[in-house]
């Protein structure tokens, strides 16, 4: 129990039921503060032992570009965090590769490991899911 | 079906809350129960007891804040995106509950569904 998981024992409140998430990240990582708000459900999503994934799609592929320098906007860059994501056993990384070539990325240019899929296996890996928040 | 809402923008600005609201409704109305409403980004806005539309206006805080007295609906906002905008305990609307982003998890665990009304 914790206040970060809202007073839930993880355990006890779950009753060991194990669903599939699957978090939605459509959005640029600045200008708007989805992104960090997303990246932070996940972190403590991560406490409750679900079957964790998370896709980057649309502008949200930006959210995991390697380079980022946020001091000039004075906003923190939070980009580190998703290489931290490994030790939270958040290893399924999806990023859309139409989304990745329409805004002339590679996966070299990206700060984590990911399984670039195209839109209609995104679209498999959203059917086979128990839970899907967008953000 | 036991039914989880995730509101994540704020009333008046995007109709987000209010198509939650309908849907919520329609869905009690078909037999249905909403076990939980979270309120996320700017969504926690939807708690602010300080909020006055004009009278001819629809009150979205007032009416989350019935239906969830009327059916036993948990209204939750979320701590961390509450602090951030100034939602506390003393502006918070009675029948609204601030706690930890384990409560939205717990709700796509419990629920048979669990729906996001956003942008």
């Amino acid at each position: 129990m914790s206040e970060a998981t809202g007073g839930i024992d993880t355990e006890e409140n779950t009753g060991g039921k194990v669903k599939k998430f699957l978090y939605v990240n459509r959005k640029a990582p600045y200008g708007t503060i989805y992104a960090l708000e997303s990246l932070e459900v996940v972190l403590i999503a991560a406490a409750f032992d679900q079957d964790v994934s998370l896709a980057f799609l649309d502008d949200g592929v930006y959210q995991v570009v390697k380079g980022q320098h946020t001091k000039p906007i004075d906003v923190k860059n939070f980009s580190p965090t998703y290489r931290a994501l490994e030790g939270y056993d958040i290893e399924k990384l999806y990023v859309e590769k139409e989304s990745m070539e329409a805004r002339g990325l590679k996966e070299d240019d990206l700060i984590v490991p990911v399984k670039v899929v195209n839109a209609q296996e995104m679209a498999d890996i959203m059917q086979s899911q128990d839970v899907i928040m967008s953000f | 079906m036991k039914l989880g809402i995730l509101i994540n923008e704020g009333p008046y600005t995007h109709q987000a809350s209010d198509t939650a609201y309908l849907f919520a409704k329609a869905a009690i109305e078909k037999g249905h129960k909403i076990h939980r409403v979270f309120f996320y980004h700017d969504g926690v806005y939807n708690s602010n007891r300080l909020i006055e539309p004009p009278t001819d206006d629809r009150h979205i805080v007032n009416r989350w804040q019935k239906l969830g007295k009327d059916h036993h609906i948990d209204l939750v906002v979320c701590v961390a995106a509450a602090l951030r905008r100034g939602i506390k305990d003393e502006n918070l609307q009675e029948g609204f509950r601030i706690s930890g982003l384990g409560q939205l998890i717990e709700s796509g665990i419990q629920s048979d569904r669990l729906v996001t009304f956003g942008d």
